[in-house]
């Protein structure tokens, strides 16, 4: 596929990276040419420097072939424009923006095809933020993923010693809690992923993987280990665009201290923010930590733009006693670095951003792409289209599907129901299925496996 | 010197302007057929339109802009002078009343304080009751606001004016973008309330001068009555309960009166928080005052008892003066707390004295932020009311006014202590004079009233209220060098 990308930010070269993998064809435009030179130097695609709204900069980089422009520029109007140009003037088929301002969000006519045509607007903040909100929500989870519009979940935990999992077989859990629907989707333990097989047994330390209905979760977080003590102080370093969604998101229902470095900015927040208490001082202070009570914080997160000081900032207050620390770290050598230490949860807030626009890249039918922590396995949700005749899947058995080792069906959301995917259910057209790979490589052959052949049409 | 007869041009205009108020009750005397009092306000009228207009004529060349300094200093002379032509009529038509007792009277009409000197309130002719009730209404909104809304045709500068006259610490928060369209608007909704005011007093049981002009002191919040025994004279819960009602309204800002008659959408008041402080305090107290007497034995019901206590507590806490019992006779804790309200209840922006709710929920409020400084001292805590931001210099404004309020309390206090009055008497009489309210107690009570002051306890009082009306720095301002030198 052409792609064009507007923007060699942190969501763009990201975005470029995982593209190029996949046989795409990748042109990236910004207005910083050592921006570019990095990319370039590292990237099999080609660059250009100019202003991504201009219509000859956008001619040059090959919008008249392009099939899909990703407008992913720091200015949400550079995006609209360049959105608007690539339909009107050259009849892009797809068109996503990233878009930054609340108001234009609250607003979709904004981008309906009447006004600046973008099929598929994301704001990284905001998934980034909903993101951090579930995880608060849920205290025992390393990561929440959501499928099928949110009624589906994929949970991640760690078993421990002296808990219900440790030192038993998976099938055991069945016949430990028969009421209740769950699946193990993968296990991750000592670095290395695994496909749980039914007598595989959990050891202290694993991460595993569930996925249940999102109505179900909170039941199979307390079969799974021993319910934590819900949420009520949160703690927040960074008053920038997440911190500040973040402290908004969760003022109400918890009590928020935010600390920020900034006097200005500190004012500023203080006068959106209705409960949040605001802090002016600096995140890797231990002293303030103290003062302020960091040994009755329930969830610390550290996200201010500078990794370091994220890093930095969790690791003192996990000493210090809180119960949680998550920390945002943008460059993706640290995020290895830094999980499965103290810091419980590493937040690449480009990893985050993709699953959702990654969707959108991908042939077939795919609704949603994640990536399990640390790369474990990808999950995605393809929908099932056609009939028995021109489709693979649907009409058959799961154990009737040809699928690649080391691919397996966790779940088939129908409609509204949530059903596990065990042996010998049956698929049928328009299900979400819900699919775990063991690699990217295999991402390629499981879309084709979905894919309805040309009779169908 | 320029400036000063600037000041003269538009004070002169004034009282032209001012000369139309005599209209009223002249209609008045005409309905009555009371010829001798018709001569005192035709009298009155020529004389403050001639000496106004020469005042005006004289300093024809001296229109311009005016600076804040002198804003202020047209404010106070407003102020001062308007009540002097006032007391005409009252001296031609009430025979030994002297100048002093009269310009009592005609500032606690203007300042809508409600105490009055004179006695045989029910004989009086009704032009002249037409006249102090007037003086309630118009002093109400502030002559000023209506002059802002006329000046500034003849080139005289408006905003300065305003800045001094209007109540309240957030000058500077404009309705419509010009201060005309404000002003008159603000004058609009006003005698729209006072119709409505008229009209449910007429339907509750008063005649047509009664109903006009308690409407007018009520809407003023200004408490003159046309009878001694105030209120209670009618011994009508219908007439008290609409007077509650009217009074409660009164005493909330306009600006959210206005802006939601134009929204026409009551989520407006809502919206208001000091409106809603307003309202809850008072409501709460009257039930805690009402349970109080009940309790104590003053009333043997517990719905009398409410009754009473809700009334006179309301009257009191909105500044308006009206009185239907004597709580001079209650036991001191009710009417002490009723005086303590009318010093923090009245909203900002509307017709009550005081030191207005915003003021009160801003030290409230500032305590807070005290403690929390106290315990997270690395906090940004801005001061917020109704979820805007409020500046620091907004907040050392009105530790500064509450400093001069205490002490202009105290000094005045004092100085009636001096002259021989007793202490409940003295403290009540200023507390009710500088908050406008009216009725004190002891020997100011409201079974009594305030002739049995000496001159210069008189004169003590009467600028008291004039402090209290302009908001204690408005007046103070002018005793220090600081105005003065160039």
């Amino acid at each position: 596929m052409k792609i064009l990308i507007l923007g060699a930010g942190q969501v763009g070269s990201t975005v470029a990276e995982s593209l190029v993998s996949e046989a795409n064809d990748i042109t990236v435009v910004d207005s910083d040419s050592d921006k570019l030179r990095q990319l370039q130097d590292r990237l099999d695609l080609r660059t250009l420097t100019g202003n991504a709204a201009h219509p000859s900069v956008l001619e040059q980089a090959g919008i008249a072939d392009a099939d899909m422009l990703l407008a992913v520029t720091q200015s949400d109007e550079v995006n609209l424009v360049a959105c608007k140009l690539a339909a009107t003037l050259y009849n892009t088929p797809t068109r996503i923006a990233r878009i930054r301002a609340t108001d234009y969000l609250e607003r979709p006519e904004v981008f309906s095809a009447g006004n600046f045509c973008v099929n598929f607007s994301i704001c990284p903040e905001q998934i980034l933020t909903e993101y951090i909100v579930k995880l608060i929500e849920f205290p025992e989870a390393l990561q929440v993923l959501e499928f099928a519009g949110g009624k589906a979940s994929l949970v991640a935990v760690r078993a421990f010693e002296g808990g219900p999992l440790v030192g038993n077989p998976l099938n055991f859990l069945r016949s430990h809690m028969p009421q209740v629907e769950t699946r193990v989707a993968a296990i991750f333990r000592k670095d290395r992923p695994l496909i749980p097989e039914g007598n595989t047994m959990i050891e202290d330390g694993d991460e595993i993987f569930f996925i249940a209905a999102t109505d179900n979760i909170r039941s199979v977080l307390s079969e799974m280990r021993r319910m934590d003590k819900p949420t009520k102080r949160v703690m927040i370093v960074g008053g920038g665009n997440i911190g500040r969604r973040l402290a908004k998101a969760l003022e109400r229902d918890y009590q928020v201290k935010l600390i920020e470095y900034n006097k200005k900015s500190c004012e500023k927040l203080a006068g959106e923010l209705a409960k949040t208490l605001v802090l002016n001082g600096d995140g890797t202070d231990e002293k303030l930590m103290q003062q302020e009570h960091v040994d009755e914080v329930d969830v610390f997160c550290a996200l201010t733009n500078d990794d370091e000081n994220n890093i930095m900032s969790a690791l003192l207050a996990k000493q210090g006693g809180a119960r949680k620390v998550i920390a945002l770290i943008n460059r993706s050598a640290y995020v290895g670095l830094v999980q499965g230490g103290k810091i419980d949860i590493a937040l690449s807030p480009a990893q985050v951003t993709i699953g959702s626009l990654l969707a959108y890249v991908r042939q077939g039918d795919v609704a949603a792409v994640h990536s399990l922590r640390r790369g474990a396995a990808e999950a995605l949700e393809l929908v099932a289209h056609g009939d028995r005749q021109s489709s693979r899947v649907v009409g058959r058995r799961i154990d009737e599907v040809d699928l690649p080792k080391g691919a397996t069906i966790g779940a088939i959301v129908r409609g509204d129901q949530v059903i596990m995917g065990h042996h010998d259910t049956l698929i049928e057209a328009e299900d979400h299925v819900i699919v775990f790979v063991i690699n990217r490589q295999m991402v390629k052959k499981v879309e084709k496996l979905f894919q309805v052949s040309i009779g169908f049409f | 010197m320029e400036r000063t007869l600037t000041v003269i041009h538009a004070l002169g205009l004034m009282l032209v302007v001012f000369s139309v108020a005599y209209l009223l009750p002249v209609v008045t005397a005409v309905i009555y057929a009371d010829n001798t009092v018709l001569l005192d306000f035709l009298l009155a009228m020529i004389c403050t339109l001639a000496i106004g207009f020469l005042m005006w004529l004289l300093t024809r060349r001296s229109k311009g802009e005016l600076s804040i300094r002198h804003g202020y200093l047209l404010v106070v002379a407003m102020w001062t002078a308007m009540p002097m032509f006032a007391t005409l009529p009252l001296l031609l038509a009430i025979p030994g009343l002297s100048f002093t007792d009269a310009y009592f009277e005609t500032m606690s009409g203007m300042t809508t304080t409600g105490a009055t000197v004179l006695t045989g309130l029910d004989n009086l002719p009704p032009a002249i009751n037409v006249w102090r009730h007037e003086l309630n209404w118009v002093g109400g909104m502030g002559i000023i606001v209506l002059a802002v809304a006329i000046l500034p045709l003849l080139g005289i500068g408006g905003r300065q004016l305003f800045k001094a006259e209007t109540p309240g610490p957030m000058k500077d928060t404009a309705l419509t973008p010009r201060i005309t369209e404000t002003a008159r608007n603000l004058w609009l909704v006003y005698l729209g309330i006072t119709i409505a005011c008229i009209l449910s007093l007429k339907a509750a049981g008063m005649n047509w001068l009664d109903a006009i002009c308690h409407a007018f002191a009520a809407m003023g919040l200004g408490g003159f009555s046309t009878h001694d025994a105030s209120i209670g004279y009618f011994n009508s819960p219908a007439i008290e309960a609409v007077l509650i009602v009217f009074m409660l309204i009164a005493a909330m800002n306009f600006s959210t009166h206005f802006l939601a008659w134009r929204k026409k959408s009551l989520s407006l008041y809502l919206r208001d928080v000091e409106g809603l402080a307003t309202v809850a305090v008072t409501l709460a107290s009257c039930v805690g005052i009402g349970t109080f007497l009940w309790w104590q034995g003053t009333y043997p019901s517990f719905w009398t008892a409410l009754r009473h206590a809700s009334f006179n507590l309301v009257s009191l806490a909105t500044d308006c003066g009206f009185a239907s019992a004597d709580f001079n006779q209650w036991p001191i804790f009710a009417p002490m707390w009723m005086l303590f309200l009318s010093c923090v209840v009245a909203s900002s922006g509307s017709t009550g004295g005081g030191i207005k709710m915003v003021r009160t929920m801003i030290l409230f409020k500032q305590a807070g932020r005290e403690f929390v400084k106290l315990l997270h001292p690395a906090a940004v805590n801005p001061m917020k009311i109704g979820g805007q931001v409020i500046p620091n210099s907004v907040v050392f404004a009105v530790l500064g006014f509450i400093f001069l309020y205490f002490m202009s309390v105290a000094t005045l206090t004092f100085l009636l202590l001096i002259s021989g009055l007793d202490f409940i008497s003295a403290f009540s009489a200023i507390i009710a004079c500088i908050n406008n309210a009216g009725p004190g107690l002891g020997v100011v009570g409201p079974a009594s009233n305030f002739g049995v002051l000496t001159d210069f306890q008189t004169w003590v009082c009467t600028f008291a209220m004039l402090v209290g009306r302009l908001e204690i720095f408005t007046v103070l301002i002018l005793f220090t060098p600081h105005f003065w030198r160039r």
